[in-house]
């Protein structure tokens, strides 16, 4: 068996949580081993090194200066391409790259690679060919089932990342960590960076600050002033 | 200019966030037209029209019951690129985003999300888009068409155009092979008393300061009296003292009520994220220097469990007493 996660530059708690569950599931299988893929700068290879210590086998970083500035369509061609060459039989995204591909870019890559999708799984079992997830929604809990291979994005209410210990920090170091281009895993240029991107940031706007706040302190007597602090705001 | 807005749908009703959304875009002017995807929801899908819905299409199929994402993402491909459409959009929701996601790779097309605001200027789409856990605001655009939106909840409210029913287009539906490999085995809805936390005009929310699930009573009981609805934080959630359905914050939902009050919450940065566009904030937290403080209108550091139950004692005896 072999395991994946894609993600973005850096390594965020979101990845980490990605991680985790890709380490329990290879461990309850007896076999296996978690790739780490993404897509960033070389630098990137750094907070990569963190998943090495936890326990994953080795890294593919997708790293090229055509890719740089990729939005949402771009990064899902390139993590596309990369993941054909590793061949996984699950593909593990964390809930929320930090801040940039939000919660969407696991299912991006599924329509890819056309390989079925489950998001926001709190609970996850994989067993004879099958994958289940417990999938938080809006209305409650969905458990759903897919055949491998298949892509899944954790939400990060489904573990507690295991901290490296000095052996796996150690040994991360000998680990494979491979550096590619866009050429080397089949991404297209055209299809890639800035240019394959779809989206335009046109400005920077500061976000509208909040009016000047009122503070008081005390016990049950002060929820009289609380009361008619609503009420003058003429929010009851 | 063409728009299309998914529809999203849930217990028989189609939810605000999208009629929301389909508002803005009745506002924003053009062709505005909607999609309902499901299993039998013809009915349902005429009621689009109420909020200006020229043309309701409907895709009616056994293999969209499940509230799946790529079964859907065939669906609007097809209708899209047959369509023409110029604009999709799409209420933030676990369903929508995926939906808008696979539809983006599969047409190649710009999705920008966490949308806070669209507007049309010079005959182009522009979006407001929240960014670094909400202390920016970036002014985002696309490239091509069709231009691809996530909107938060709360973002626009629904508004009746005092239309009647719209007329219904059926969808063929043509599902790829592999978008029925994942299948839904089994739901297990959240048991829901009043207002949803997206629709309610107050919000009573708790975090770890309700010291136990017990705390909740409290919040339950304050909600209550104002009409409200209860929230909680990521901390209480992945602790298990209350369903995810109801989480506020940056891997929650986004809520943007008249009044939000947060009951023992210390406020770090991936909860403000869910709530600082609500009207008014009021904290109660024992700790002075909590950061929820920062961005509270009023800040009343005392004992919640003192203080709550007075609170709630006063408002119903207000509302007796009017």
């Amino acid at each position: 068996m072999r395991m994946d996660r894609s993600g973005e530059q850096a390594l965020n708690e979101f990845d980490a949580h990605a991680i985790e569950a890709a380490l329990r599931v290879v461990e309850a299988a007896g076999e296996g081993e978690v790739v780490l893929v993404s897509l960033g700068p070389p630098k990137a290879l750094e907070s990569l090194r963190r998943g090495l210590a936890m326990g994953a086998s080795r890294i593919l970083l997708v790293s090229d200066d055509s890719a740089a500035g990729s939005d949402l369509v771009a990064t899902s061609h390139v993590l596309a391409e990369a993941l054909r060459g590793v061949e996984p039989d699950l593909v593990l995204f964390g809930q929320q790259a930090s801040d940039s591909d939000g919660a969407v870019l696991g299912a991006a890559v599924a329509d890819r690679l056309r390989l079925p999708v489950v998001s926001q799984v709190a609970e996850l079992i994989v067993e004879e060919g099958t994958v289940r997830g417990r999938r938080q929604t809006e209305h409650g809990y969905d458990t759903i089932e897919a055949s491998l291979p298949a892509v899944v994005a954790v939400s990060d209410a489904i573990n507690e990342p295991r901290y490296p210990s000095l052996k796996g920090i150690m040994g991360a170091k000998s680990k494979p960590q491979e550096i590619v281009g866009l050429g080397d895993v089949g991404a297209d240029p055209v299809h890639s960076g800035e240019q394959g991107s779809k989206t335009v940031v046109l400005e920077i706007v500061g976000a509208p600050p909040r009016a000047e706040s009122r503070r008081i302190e005390g016990g049950a007597e002060i929820a009289d002033e609380i009361l008619a602090f609503l009420e003058e705001a003429k929010v009851l | 200019v063409k728009t299309l807005v998914f529809l999203e749908h849930h217990e028989g009703r189609l939810l605000p966030g999208p009629l929301g959304v389909l508002t803005r875009a009745v506002q924003l002017g053009g062709q505005t037209e909607a999609v309902v995807t499901g299993s039998g929801v013809q009915e349902l899908a005429r009621t689009a029209g109420r909020h200006g819905a020229e043309v309701v299409h409907v895709a009616d199929d056994p293999r969209l019951n499940a509230p799946l994402p790529q079964p859907r993402v065939d669906v609007l491909a097809g209708l899209v690129t047959r369509g023409g459409f110029d604009n999709v959009l799409f209420a933030q929701s676990v369903l929508a985003a995926d939906i808008a996601a696979g539809l983006a790779a599969r047409l190649e097309a710009g999705l920008n999300w966490d949308v806070v605001g669209l507007a049309e200027r010079e005959g182009q789409l522009v979006a407001k888009r929240a960014a670094l856990a909400d202390s920016i605001h970036l002014e985002v655009g696309w490239k091509g068409t069709p231009r691809l939106a996530l909107v938060r909840a709360g973002t626009f409210t629904p508004v009746e155009t005092g239309g009647g029913d719209s007329a219904v287009e059926p969808v063929a539906v043509e599902v790829e092979d592999f978008s029925t490999r994942a299948i839904l085995v089994e739901q297990s809805l959240a048991e829901q008393t009043g207002p949803s936390i997206e629709d309610a005009e107050v919000i009573v929310a708790g975090g770890r300061g309700l010291g136990a699930p017990e705390g909740f009573e409290l919040a339950e009981a304050l909600a209550r009296a104002l009409g409200g609805a209860v929230a909680a934080t990521r901390a209480v959630v992945d602790a298990g003292w209350y369903p995810y359905s109801t989480q506020v914050g940056q891997t929650g939902k986004t809520v943007s009520p008249k009044l939000y009050i947060a009951l023992g919450i210390s406020g770090a940065i991936q909860h403000k994220v869910g709530m600082q566009g609500s009207g008014m904030i009021v904290s109660i937290n024992k700790d002075g220097n909590a950061p929820i403080f920062e961005y509270s209108d009023l800040c009343v550091i005392g004992d919640l469990h003192e203080i709550v139950p007075k609170l709630t004692e006063l408002v119903n005896a207000r509302d007796n007493g009017a």
